[in-house]
């Protein structure tokens, strides 16, 4: 009936012996996991039940809907718990997810009551639920508009930044004389935030989006450089003297020996830029640019617009971990060689 | 192991190379101070001899394999093989290093096909890489990766990836050093197979006396640094051999003698 795993088989086979007959389904519920499932459904219920039991105290238009969405949602992790077996993928993902949705349930409920039902916390900095919801429903072609210029930006910064920065760290580390050159430049101003050739960068180049760009591309380009002249430097002698053995020009050592093997290193250092990438992305938007997350953020604040806030914050951080995600997902896929070698 | 159907499939010129070393000294530069590693060392290999170089640890036997691999170049004396000065790498003259050093990030078959690519000719030559795996039984992981291997197949997998250049001189640097005693002895056997078949000059670096009277028709015994020819042994023995053959039992005691050792005897 339901899907055990392996291991758990055979002591799932011993309690059903053990049990009398009168407490097998709670047996049943305990042993598949299937009491998370109602618990989570319960607590998305509570939540909804919040929504609509008790008077706003505040004038917000969506908190019906949030209240029936809430109650969809108990219902959809409800049937999907007793179906979970005949869900396949999804039904198994449920059930790794329960815990996690009767904690963020609860998180919502007590939200919903903390600000919109009770203001145990001031008004207007905390806005309910439903405000943030609004913002979505209402408010979306700009919300969008700065998503699109957001991501516009930190692609084109990010691209230029990481091919420089990559070209650069193959050079230092495979040619003395560039080193020499570059190396001392890249200590002086490498360490340097990206950040604080702002008011420099927005007088100096002709629009403020090609300087956000150089400052982006500023900021990923010093760790890409670092790491991939690291690895590129940190090749074993030995790949060398093997591929020279066996009749290696050097364009081949730098293409087939020296970057592949440099490969992790550079996207540690890619891993680094993006981060640091982000910071300068939002400075940038705050200060100059006019158009992005960032300037929104700033907006919002400028008219007290505290749940436009919150709204894009949640689209920041949504858009920062699947830049981080795909960034890992390139990785695992190029690096598939090295399961079992290193693990980060 | 040795697959023989797959090896007549393919020709290769049985015809090892002659290795002259004639008067060559080298040494190291550690912190400015010059540290002499090999003294006049004369060596005449003749094409298709399997010649084993035994001496001390640290004595200069892995310097002289780079001398003739072209890695390095002698400070003073001359390299040369079939009468052509060596003086860079060569894919003719091919090193089995003591670890594999496969390049982790390719495949067992692009790994073994390194030589091929680098040298710009792998499109023309894709069986011979296949015939090469074959050759060291290893066909069915041509798809693995290298740390999937055991450490006696990552050597076999070099030994392919030497071997796919149909090299003139094999050089062996201490291959079975780092494998365990029962690997080391299968693939002992693999390694004189090879040689006959084949034809190419070997030159193995050892510190194992038994290995090198098992393997090599002749033996040259080094002194301890800076290394010097102090014996040149020749090993009259058909193969394959037996180890506990008391002829060279007997050789053993002589070579350990050379070395100092023959108080453990």
């Amino acid at each position: 009936m339901s899907t055990y795993s392996v291991s758990e088989v055979p002591a799932a086979a011993a309690r059903r012996a053990a049990a009398p007959l009168g407490s097998d389904w709670v047996e049943k519920i305990r042993g598949s996991g299937y009491g998370v499932g109602l618990a989570a459904s319960l607590a998305w219920s509570a939540f909804g039940f919040s929504c609509l039991y008790w008077e706003d105290l505040g004038d917000w238009s969506r908190t019906n809907s949030i209240g029936i969405g809430a109650f969809v949602i108990a219902a959809f992790v409800l049937f999907g718990t007793l179906g979970a077996d005949f869900l396949g993928g999804a039904g198994l993902g449920l059930r790794r997810r329960a815990p996690w949705l009767v904690a963020l349930g609860l998180f919502v409920t007590l939200w919903e009551l903390a600000t919109a039902k009770f203001a145990w916390l001031p008004l207007p900095f905390f806005p309910p639920p439903q405000a943030i919801l609004e913002v979505y429903t209402d408010d979306l072609p700009k919300l969008l508009d700065s998503v699109f210029a957001s991501v516009k930006l930190q692609l084109g910064g990010y691209i230029i930044g990481a091919t420089v920065g990559f070209l650069t760290g193959v050079s230092i580390g495979w040619s003395r004389s560039v080193g020499y050159w570059v190396h001392p430049v890249l200590r002086f101003i490498g360490p340097l935030p990206a950040t604080a050739w702002l008011p420099i960068a927005f007088f100096t180049f002709p629009s403020s989006w090609s300087a956000s760009t150089f400052l982006i591309a500023l900021a990923t380009g010093f760790p890409v450089t670092v790491l991939t002249w690291s690895g590129v430097a940190s090749v074993s002698s030995a790949y060398y003297d093997v591929a020279r053995t066996l009749g290696a020009k050097p364009s081949f050592l730098v293409l087939k020996v020296a970057i592949p093997a440099a490969l992790p290193h550079v996207f540690v250092g890619l891993f680094m830029g993006l981060g640091s990438s982000f910071a300068v992305l939002v400075v940038a938007e705050m200060i100059g640019v006019k158009a992005g997350l960032g300037w929104y953020l700033q907006w919002a604040q400028g008219w007290a617009a505290y749940a436009n806030m919150y709204a894009a914050l949640i689209v920041m951080s949504l858009l920062c971990s699947g830049a981080i995600t795909l960034l890992f997902k390139t990785r695992d896929r190029l690096l598939v060689w090295q399961k079992g070698v290193v693990k980060w | 192991m040795v697959a023989q159907s797959a090896a007549e499939a393919i020709t290769y010129p049985a015809v090892g190379a002659a290795l002259d070393i004639e008067h060559v000294s080298h040494a190291f530069d550690i912190d400015g101070v010059a540290l002499p590693v090999l003294e006049d060392v004369n060596l005449v290999i003749e094409p298709g001899e399997f010649v084993a170089l035994l001496g001390p640890s640290g004595c200069g036997k892995s310097t002289l394999l780079r001398l003739v691999a072209g890695l390095e170049r002698p400070d003073t004396g001359v390299l040369r093989e079939n009468d052509d000065r060596i003086t860079g790498p060569h894919p003719s003259r091919v090193v089995v290093f003591q670890d594999p050093t496969l390049f982790p990030w390719r495949s067992v078959w692009d790994n073994v096909a390194l030589g091929l690519e680098a040298q710009g000719i792998l499109k023309r030559h894709r069986p011979r890489v296949d015939a090469a795996l074959d050759l060291v039984g290893l066909a069915a992981f041509r798809n693995a990766y290298p740390h999937q291997l055991s450490g006696g197949m990552a050597q076999r997998v070099a030994l392919a990836r030497a071997l796919v250049n149909d090299p003139k001189i094999l050089i062996l640097d201490e291959p079975l050093g780092k494998l365990d005693s029962l690997t080391r002895i299968t693939m002992q056997a693999e390694l004189v197979a090879l040689w006959q078949r084949k034809g190419f000059t070997t030159l193995l670096v050892t510190h194992d006396a038994e290995e090198a009277l098992f393997l090599a028709n002749r033996v040259i015994v080094l002194s301890d640094r800076p290394a010097r020819v102090k014996a040149d042994i020749v090993v009259q023995r058909p193969y394959p051999r037996h180890r506990g053959d008391p002829y060279l039992a007997d050789l053993r005691k002589q070579i350990l003698g050379l070395l100092g050792l023959d108080a453990t005897w």
